[in-house]
C-alpha cells in the first residue's frame, strides 16, 4: 500500500506540470536573464510570465508589485526590516503570539536590539481581539505583521479589517500568507494590505522559492543590495527554474482553489468526524468555523504527538505534531500555550494537513488507523485508567518536582 | 524525525513492563504535569535480598521516553538495589545504541524515576537535584542550567573558556552566539557586561578525566605511547558513540596517527571535523604535535596534510617546530 502523505501545510509534492515547466530551464535555456544574448532573453521572457501568474493569483494591481524571493522566511524578515529602515523613530511592531518563527524569532531578537514587541494574544480558540489591536495602534508602530491563515491549526486571521485599521492609523500593514495562498481566494488590489508573503514549497512548487508582494507606493528598503534584479529590491541572480515553477504552481492553484474548497474540504470533515467519533477524549484545536479547508488539527489527550506520529508512521500514515520533544522537557508548541490548551492535551495535539492529490480511500484508511494507535498508547499513560483517564490526574500522579 | 537507533525504534514500538505493577513495594514518580513530562516506575523488592524482581513503568512521553523506560526497566530487573542505583543515564542510553542530544533528557528522567522509586521503597524522602535548561549545544548535549553553572563556578568569560570547561561550542561552533547570550546574562548578575573580544584566561584546558588516569607526558616507550593513544580514543569514544559512531586506532607512524571512522562518523559531514577534535585532544594529551589521518590515506605517500573543517586547528608554530626538530 502507498504511503499517505497528510503533512501538506509542512511542505507539498512539487506539480508534475510545474517540473515539466522547469525542466528547459536547467539544461537548455540556463542564460543569466540579464545577458545581452539569446541564452538570456528566453529566460526573461519565462520569468515576467511567472511574474504575471503570480500577480493573477495574488489579485495584484501590477506585476512590478512581484518580488521573488528564496523563501517565505525571507519575504517575512524582509517585510518587517525594512519597515524599520524606513521609519527610524517608530520603535514598535504589532504581531501575534502565534506566528510562524519565521516572525515570532525575528521579532524577539528585534526586542533584544531594543523594539518593543506587542504580540497580541489569542483565545481559546486562536481567535484576536480587534479592541486590543486597535488600542495598539499608535504613531510608534513602524509595522503590523499578523499572519492570514495559521500553519497549525488553520485558523484564519481577519487580515483584511486589519489592514484597513493600519492604514487609517498610518502603519504599514504586513501579512504571511504562505498558508493561505491557493486556499483562500485573495485580492490584493482591492485590499489595504501592504505586503504579503508566499512560499512556494507549500503550493505544489518547488522549495526555496519564495514572494514578497509589495503594494506599488510603499515605502521599502531591500534586505539584499547588489544587482539591479528584481528592480533592485532584491539583488542576485534570479533562481530562474524556480520562479518559472512557481509561475506555473500559481496558475494551477487558480484552476483548483475551488477544489480545495470543496473536495478537499469533505476529505478534511470526513477525516475529523471519523476520528472524533471513535476516539474519546479528542478535540479539535483553534476556530473551526474559520479556518483552512485543508487544515484538521485534533488534541488527543494523555498521550504524546511523537508517539503517535510514529505508530502512524509505521502504518505509512505523514502527519506532524505541535509537541516537540527537544530540549530539557517536552515543550508543546507557543499556538497550543497561546490557546491555553492543557500541556495534558497540548502535547498530543496532531495536525492532518491535506491536498488536492488526497484520496477518498486514503482518508478512510486513516480512520481506521488512528483510533487503536490512540488507545495503544494510553494504555501506556499514568493519566489513564482502564476506560478512561484517571480521576484527578493531577493526583493520581504526583510526581516529586515540578 | 529523529534519526533513532533500530533498538530504539524496536523498544518502541515493542516496550518491555508496560503497566502498573499491582503488587509494587517502591514507586517513583516524576516529570511533571505541568509539562506534561511524566515517568511512573514501579519496582517489587524482595526484602530478603534486595534484589529488583520485578519493575514496570507508564508514561506520558515521546518515543525515546517509552523506549528510555523500557530499557531501564529490562536493565535492572534482576539486579540488587545498589547495583541498580548505579545504572546512569549514559548506560541507559548506551543499551539503546544511543539516543539523540536532544533526548538525552529522557534517560535521565528513567534514572530519577529509579532513585525515586528506591527511596520510596526505604521509605526516604527523595530530593530532586534535577534541573535541566534549554539545549544549548547540540554537539555536545550541554544545556543552558550546565553552562550558567560553571560559568558561575569557574568565573568564565569568554565562549572559549565555556567550551574548555563543558565542552559547549567545542564543535561546530554553531551554538556560541547562545552561548554568548547566556554569559551576557550570567555576567550581567555580577555586574560585568560581556565582552565579546574578551582573550580567553584559560591558557591550560580543564584536566579532562583522561587526564587522571595517565601520568603527564614524560619519555614513553612506543609501547606506553601506543597505549596511552589509545586510552585516549577510549575517553572520546563515548561521544562518537552518542552519534553512532566509532574510531579506531590502526597505526601510529611517529607523529602521524592513522585512524578508522567507523559508524555514523565514517564518511559523513561531520567525519572531517570529528578528526580534526581527536587530533586537538590528542595533540593537548601528548603535548606534542599530532596529525590524525584516515586510515584509507594510509597508501599515498603524500596524505591529506590536515584535515579540513573547523576542530582542526593548525598547530601553534612551537609545537609544529618542535615536531620537526
Ligand atoms: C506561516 C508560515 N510562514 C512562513 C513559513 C516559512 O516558509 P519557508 O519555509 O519558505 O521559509 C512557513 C512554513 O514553514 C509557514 O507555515
Ligand atoms: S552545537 Fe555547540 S559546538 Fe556544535
Amino acid at each position: 500500500m502507498a504511503d499517505i502523505y497528510l503533512d501538506n501545510n509542512a511542505t507539498t509534492a512539487c506539480d508534475a506540470k510545474v517540473v515539466e515547466a522547469m525542466l528547459p530551464y536547467f539544461l537548455e535555456q540556463f542564460g543569466n536573464p540579464s545577458s545581452m544574448h539569446s541564452f538570456g532573453s528566453g529566460v526573461g521572457r519565462a520569468l515576467s510570465k511567472a511574474r504575471k501568474q503570480v500577480q493573477a493569483l495574488l489579485g495584484a494591481e501590477h506585476d512590478s508589485e512581484i518580488i521573488f524571493t528564496s523563501c517565505g522566511t525571507e519575504s517575512d524578515n524582509t517585510a518587517i526590516l525594512s519597515a524599520l529602515k524606513c521609519f527610524p523613530n517608530r520603535k514598535e511592531i504589532i504581531t501575534t503570539a502565534v506566528e510562524h518563527p519565521a516572525v515570532l524569532a525575528l521579532c524577539t531578537q528585534l526586542e533584544k536590539e531594543g523594539y518593543t514587541i506587542h504580540r497580541l494574544a489569542v483565545d481559546g480558540k486562536g481567535r484576536l481581539d480587534l479592541d486590543e489591536y486597535k488600542k495598539l495602534l499608535t504613531p510608534n508602530v513602524a509595522i503590523v505583521s499578523v499572519m492570514w491563515a495559521n500553519n497549525e491549526t488553520g485558523t484564519l486571521f481577519p487580515v483584511l479589517e486589519m489592514a484597513e485599521l493600519a492604514h487609517a492609523a498610518d502603519i504599514q500593514f504586513h501579512t504571511d500568507a504562505v498558508q493561505a495562498v491557493g486556499k483562500v481566494p485573495i485580492d490584493l488590489k482591492n485590499s489595504n494590505i501592504d505586503m504579503l508573503s508566499v512560499s512556494g514549497h507549500k503550493l505544489h512548487a518547488p522549495k526555496g522559492i519564495g514572494v514578497l508582494y509589495l503594494k506599488r507606493g510603499v515605502r521599502f528598503r531591500p534586505l539584499f543590495r547588489g544587482g539591479h534584479q528584481e528592480r533592485g529590491r532584491r539583488a542576485g541572480t534570479e533562481n530562474a527554474a524556480s520562479v518559472i515553477g512557481l509561475g506555473q504552481a500559481c496558475e494551477l492553484a487558480q484552476e483548483h482553489i475551488e477544489c480545495e474548497n470543496v473536495q478537499v474540504k469533505a476529505l478534511r470533515d470526513r477525516l475529523e468526524q471519523g476520528i472524533l467519533a471513535q476516539v474519546p477524549n479528542c478535540f479539535v484545536t483553534g476556530d473551526a468555523d474559520h479556518r483552512l479547508p485543508n487544515t484538521c488539527n485534533i488534541a488527543f489527550e494523555y498521550i504524546e504527538g511523537e508517539s503517535i506520529l510514529m505508530l502512524l508512521n509505521k502504518q505509512g500514515i505523514a502527519a506532524s505534531s505541535g509537541s516537540a520533544c527537544t530540549s530539557g522537557s517536552l515543550e508543546p508548541s507557543h499556538v497550543m500555550r497561546a490557546m491555553g490548551i492543557p500541556y495534558t492535551a497540548a502535547h498530543g495535539t496532531i495536525r492532518f494537513s491535506l491536498s488536492r492529490y488526497n484520496t477518498q480511500a486514503e482518508i478512510d484508511r486513516v480512520v481506521a488507523a488512528v483510533p487503536p494507535i490512540i488507545a495503544d498508547l494510553r494504555k501506556m499513560s499514568p493519566y489513564w485508567g482502564e476506560n478512561g483517564p484517571v480521576e484527578e490526574p493531577g493526583k493520581a500522579f504526583a510526581p516529586v518536582y515540578a | 524525525m529523529w534519526d533513532y537507533s533500530e533498538k530504539v525504534k524496536e523498544h518502541f514500538y515493542n516496550p518491555r513492563n508496560v503497566g502498573a505493577l499491582p503488587d509494587a513495594n517502591g514507586v517513583g514518580d516524576v516529570g511533571s504535569l505541568n509539562c506534561g513530562d511524566a515517568l511512573r516506575l514501579s519496582i517489587k523488592v524482595n526484602p530478603e535480598t534486595e534484589v529488583i524482581e520485578a519493575a514496570t513503568f507508564q508514561t506520558f512521553g515521546c518515543g525515546s521516553a517509552i523506549a528510555s523506560s523500557s530499557a531501564l526497566t529490562e536493565i535492572i530487573k534482576g539486579l540488587p538495589l545498589d547495583e541498580a542505583l548505579k545504572v546512569s543515564n549514559q548506560d541507559i542510553a548506551d543499551y539503546l545504541d544511543g539516543l539523540p542530544p536532544e533526548k538525552m533528557h529522557c534517560s535521565v528522567m528513567g534514572r530519577e524515576a529509579l532513585q525515586a522509586a528506591v527511596a520510596n521503597y526505604r521509605g526516604v524522602e527523595w530530593k530532586d537535584d534535577h534541573e535541566e535548561g534549554a539545549l544549548i549545544c547540540k554537539c555536545f548535549a550541554v544545556d543552558a542550567v550546565m553552562i550558567e553553572e560553571t560559568i558561575r563556578a569557574n568565573n568564565l568569560r569568554t565562549v572559549q573558556d565555556v567550551a574548555h570547561y563543558t565542552k559547549a561550542g567545542g564543535g561546530c561552533a554553531a551554538c556560541h552566539e547562545g552561548i554568548e547570550e547566556v554569559l551576557t546574562r550570567v555576567l550581567a548578575e555580577q555586574g560585568i557586561t560581556f565582552d565579546p573580544e574578551a582573550v580567553s584566561k584559560v591558557d591550560q584546558p580543564e584536566p579532562l578525566p583522561i587526564a587522571a588516569t595517565i601520568k603527564p607526558a614524560g619519555k614513553l616507550t612506543t609501547v606506553q605511547r601506543i597505549h596511552r593513544i589509545e586510552q585516549i580514543i577510549d575517553s572520546i569514544r563515548p561521544n562518537l558513540r552518542m552519534d553512532g559512531g566509532d574510531c579506531e586506532l590502526v597505526e601510529v607512524d611517529g607523529n602521524i596517527i592513522y585512524v578508522n571512522m567507523v559508524g555514523a562518523c565514517a564518511g559523513c559531514g561531520m567525519a572531517a571535523m570529528t578528526i580534526g577534535g581527536i587530533q586537538q585532544r590528542l595533540m593537548e594529551e601528548l603535548g606534542e604535535f599530532i596529525r590524525v589521518i584516515p586510515a584509507e590515506h594510509m597508501q599515498h605517500p603524500h596524505p591529506n596534510p590536515l584535515p579540513r573543517g573547523e576542530g582542526a586547528q593548525r598547530a601553534p608554530v612551537e609545537q609544529r617546530r618542535a615536531a620537526h626538530g
